[in-house]
C-alpha cells in the first residue's frame, strides 16, 4: 500500500468517524429514552448502552391514564386545524402577495417577517388577554388561534415564494381558458405545489404538537392539555420521585408519529425548501 | 372567425407608455403578424387584444363589437404562450379539455372537440401524456390544441417558435401555416424573427417604440418599404445604407451623388428637397454589384462569407461602421483585399429623406 492510498484510507476514516460522531450527538439522546422507557422502575437508574430489558409496563402504565390518552387525541386535534387553516389561509394570501399587483405588497410581506421575531413569551400576556375576551380560555380554539398566529409567518414566506417561482404564463393560460383566481389556485396552482404544502405543513404540524409555554399558560383542566403538558405533569407517587420511567415512554410515544411523518416527507421537505434554487 | 379593429389604441403602464394611438384592421380570416425589435410594444399589443392588459385608451372591436371591458373568455380568443404554458400535471387530453369543461359544456361535446382538434393536430396518440413525456415540437401542438380547442374567433400567438431549435421551427412554421390555409380563420401571430414575418403573414404589421411603422404584404414591406427602419428590419442579411447628398431633381427622378459611388440618376422624386440636402441610399445586398476598382471609387473587401449557394461579401465603409455586404450566387470570384467599385442596381434602390422616410418614384406620382 503506498502513501496516496494510505491518505485516501485515512481520510475516509476520518469522515465516517465524523459522520459516527454526528450520529450519536443527534440521536443518543432519543435512544437513551427508548431504552429508560423499556426498564422496569427498579432498575431505572443503572446506566445501560444497550436495551437491557423489554418491559412495557411504562407503556401500559400511561396508556391506561385517561388524560394522557385524552392529550393525545387534544394534540392530534389541534395540530391538525392548525395546518389545515395555516395553509388555507397561507395559499389563498401567497396568491394575493405572489400573483396580484398592489401598493404596498412589499410592506405587508415585511410586516409578516416581522411578526414572525417576537419570541412567543413577549406576546404571552397580551395573548392571554385576547384569548379570555374571545372565550377561548381553557379550550382547543385557544391554542389552535395562538398556533396559527407563529406559524403563518412562515407558512406564507414560503408559499409565495413558491408561488411567485410559478411561471406568469401558466396562469395567464388559465385566464385564457376562462379560470377565474379561485379555480387558477384550486385546478393549476395546488397540484403544482404539493412539494411547498408538504414542508410548510409538516414544519406547523411540528411546531403545534411540541408547542409547551402557550399549551401549559391557555389550558387549565386535564382534558383540555395536550401531550407536551401532559407529559411534564406526570407525577410519580411522591412529590420527591420523578416517574422517569413513563415520562420516557410517554415522550416515546409522541414523537414516533413524527419521525414517521418526517421520514414519509423528507424528500418533499428538501425539496421544498430549496424548490426554485436551480431551474428545473 | 371574425375581424379585428384597433382605434387609437393607448397603454400606458405608470409613466411609460407603451402603445401610441395604434389603428389597425385585421380582416377577418387574415394572418397578419406583428414584427418588431425587443420593447417595440408588439406582445404588449396581442395582449391588450387578448385580454390579459387592459386598455388605457382607445376602442378593440372584434366582429364589430367593442370589447375592451370583456375577460378574455368573453373575447372569443384563444393565445398560444412562448414558453406553451401547458398544465404540468394534467394530460394533454386534460390540457385540451380544461377550458371547455370550466365552459361547463356537456361531456360528449367536450370529448368530440378534443378529439376533433387532436385529429387536426395529429396528437390522437398523446392525448394520454403528460407534457413532461412530450418533445418540444410535441408541446407546440398541445399549446396550440389547447387555445384551438375552444374554437376562438381569434387564434393569439405570442412568439410561439422562439423556444424550438432551428430546425424544428422550419417545420413548425409550416405547420402554421398549413393550418392557418386550412382552418381560415383570423390569426395574430407576434415574432422579432422577421423570416417567420415573411413567410407566415398575409399583412404584416411592423412595431417601432409602440407606434405602427409600416402595415403591408410582405411584398410590399420588402420592396417598398415606407422608411429606413422598416427597410433596415426586413430582409436578411440587412440592406446596406450609405450617405448621399442631393444634386438635383426633375420630373424623371433626382440625381445625388454618394461617396465611393459617385453621382447616380435615380428615379425617385425629390422635389420636396432642397439640393444639398443630405439623403440616405439603400440598397439590398443582392442589388449591389461588384466591378474591378477604377479610380478613386474603391472599396476594399474584409471578409467573404461562403454559405454553400450564395457568398457574402463584406465591404468596408466610407463613412459610418457598418460593413457593406454584397451578395450573390455561389462561387464568388471576389477574396478578402481585393479592391472593388460597387455598382447599384438603380431600379432597386431605395433613398430616405433626414427623417428617415421613404422618397417615393417620380413616374408613379405622375402617373397618379
Amino acid at each position: 500500500m503506498n502513501q496516496y492510498q494510505l491518505i485516501k484510507l485515512a481520510k475516509r476514516v476520518g469522515l465516517y468517524a465524523l459522520i459516527a460522531v454526528v450520529m450519536v450527538y443527534a440521536i443518543f439522546p432519543f435512544y437513551y429514552a427508548v431504552i429508560t422507557s423499556l426498564k422496569p422502575s427498579s432498575e431505572l437508574f443503572r446506566v445501560d448502552f444497550w436495551l437491557s430489558s423489554l418491559d412495557f409496563g411504562n407503556y401500559v402504565q400511561i396508556f391506561t391514564q385517561k388524560s394522557f390518552v385524552r392529550a393525545i387525541f387534544n394534540s392530534i386535534i389541534i395540530s391538525l386545524s392548525v395546518v389545515l387553516i395555516a395553509l388555507l389561509l397561507g395559499i389563498t394570501a401567497s396568491y394575493a402577495l405572489g400573483r396580484v399587483r398592489f401598493r404596498g405588497r412589499t410592506t405587508v410581506m415585511l410586516v409578516i417577517l416581522g411578526v414572525s421575531m417576537f419570541p412567543q413569551v413577549a406576546v404571552l400576556s397580551g395573548l392571554f388577554e385576547v384569548i379570555r375576551a374571545l372565550n377561548l380560555y381553557n379550550n382547543p380554539g385557544g391554542l389552535i388561534l395562538s398556533y396559527t398566529i407563529f406559524t403563518l409567518p412562515f407558512t406564507v414566506w414560503v408559499l409565495t415564494t413558491f408561488m411567485r417561482q410559478l411561471p406568469m404564463e401558466l396562469e395567464e393560460a388559465a385566464i385564457m381558458d376562462g379560470a377565474t383566481p379561485w379555480v387558477t389556485i384550486t385546478k393549476v396552482f395546488l397540484p403544482l405545489m404539493w412539494p411547498a404544502m408538504a414542508t410548510t405543513g409538516l414544519l406547523a404540524f411540528i411546531a403545534a404538537w411540541n408547542e409547551f409555554l402557550f399549551a401549559l399558560t391557555f389550558t387549565l383542566t386535564d382534558d383540555q392539555r395536550t401531550v407536551p403538558v401532559a407529559i411534564a405533569l406526570i407525577s410519580g407517587g411522591s412529590q420527591h420521585e420523578l416517574p422517569w420511567g413513563p415520562i420516557m415512554a410517554a415522550s416515546v410515544t409522541v414523537t414516533v408519529p413524527l419521525v414517521i411523518l418526517v421520514m414519509i416527507f423528507q424528500r418533499r421537505i428538501v425539496s421544498g425548501l430549496t424548490a426554485g434554487a436551480v431551474k428545473g | 372567425m371574425a375581424s379585428v379593429t384597433l382605434e387609437k389604441l393607448n397603454k400606458v403602464f405608470g409613466h411609460t407608455h407603451i402603445i401610441k394611438d395604434v389603428d389597425l384592421t385585421v380582416a377577418d380570416g387574415e394572418f397578419v403578424v406583428f414584427v418588431g425589435p425587443s420593447g417595440c410594444g408588439k406582445s404588449t399589443l396581442l395582449r391588450l387584444i387578448a385580454g390579459l392588459e387592459s386598455i388605457t385608451d382607445g376602442d378593440l372591436k372584434i366582429a364589430d363589437g367593442v370589447v375592451n371591458d370583456l375577460p378574455p373568455r368573453e373575447r372569443g380568443v384563444g393565445m398560444v404562450f412562448q414558453s406553451y404554458a401547458l398544465y404540468p400535471h394534467m394530460t394533454v387530453y386534460e390540457n385540451m379539455a380544461f377550458g371547455l369543461k370550466l365552459a361547463k359544456m356537456a361531456n360528449e361535446t367536450v370529448d368530440d372537440r378534443v378529439m376533433a382538434t387532436a385529429r387536426i393536430l395529429q396528437l390522437e396518440e398523446l392525448l394520454h401524456r403528460k407534457p413532461k413525456e412530450l418533445s418540444g415540437g410535441q408541446r407546440q401542438r398541445v399549446a396550440m390544441g389547447r387555445a384551438m380547442a375552444r374554437e376562438p374567433r381569434i387564434l393569439l400567438f405570442d412568439e410561439p417558435l422562439s423556444n424550438l431549435d432551428a430546425s424544428l421551427r422550419v417545420q413548425m412554421r409550416n405547420e402554421i401555416a398549413r393550418l392557418h390555409h386550412r382552418l381560415g380563420s383570423t390569426m395574430i401571430y407576434v415574432t422579432h424573427d422577421q423570416v417567420e414575418a415573411m413567410t407566415l403573414a398575409d399583412k404584416i404589421v411592423v412595431l417601432r417604440a409602440g407606434r405602427i411603422e409600416q402595415v403591408g404584404s410582405p411584398q410590399t414591406l420588402y420592396q417598398q418599404p415606407a422608411t429606413r427602419f422598416v427597410a433596415g428590419f426586413i430582409g436578411s442579411p440587412t440592406m446596406n445604407f450609405m450617405p448621399a447628398q442631393l444634386l438635383s431633381s426633375d420630373g424623371e427622378g433626382c440625381k445625388v451623388k454618394a461617396p465611393g459611388l459617385g453621382e447616380l440618376a435615380l428615379p425617385q422624386d425629390a422635389s420636396g428637397e432642397s439640393r444639398g440636402a443630405d439623403l440616405t441610399l439603400g440598397v439590398r445586398p443582392e442589388h449591389l454589384r461588384l466591378a474591378e476598382a477604377q479610380g478613386d471609387n474603391a472599396f476594399e473587401i474584409v471578409n467573404v462569407e461562403y454559405l454553400g449557394n450564395e457568398v457574402y461579401v463584406y465591404l468596408e465603409p466610407k463613412a459610418g461602421d457598418t460593413l457593406l455586404i454584397h451578395r450573390s450566387e455561389a462561387p464568388s470570384r471576389w477574396d478578402i483585399g481585393q479592391r472593388v467599385a460597387l455598382v447599384p442596381e438603380l431600379e432597386h434602390v431605395h433613398l430616405f429623406d433626414v427623417e428617415d422616410r421613404a422618397l417615393g418614384l417620380a413616374k408613379q406620382r405622375q402617373a397618379a
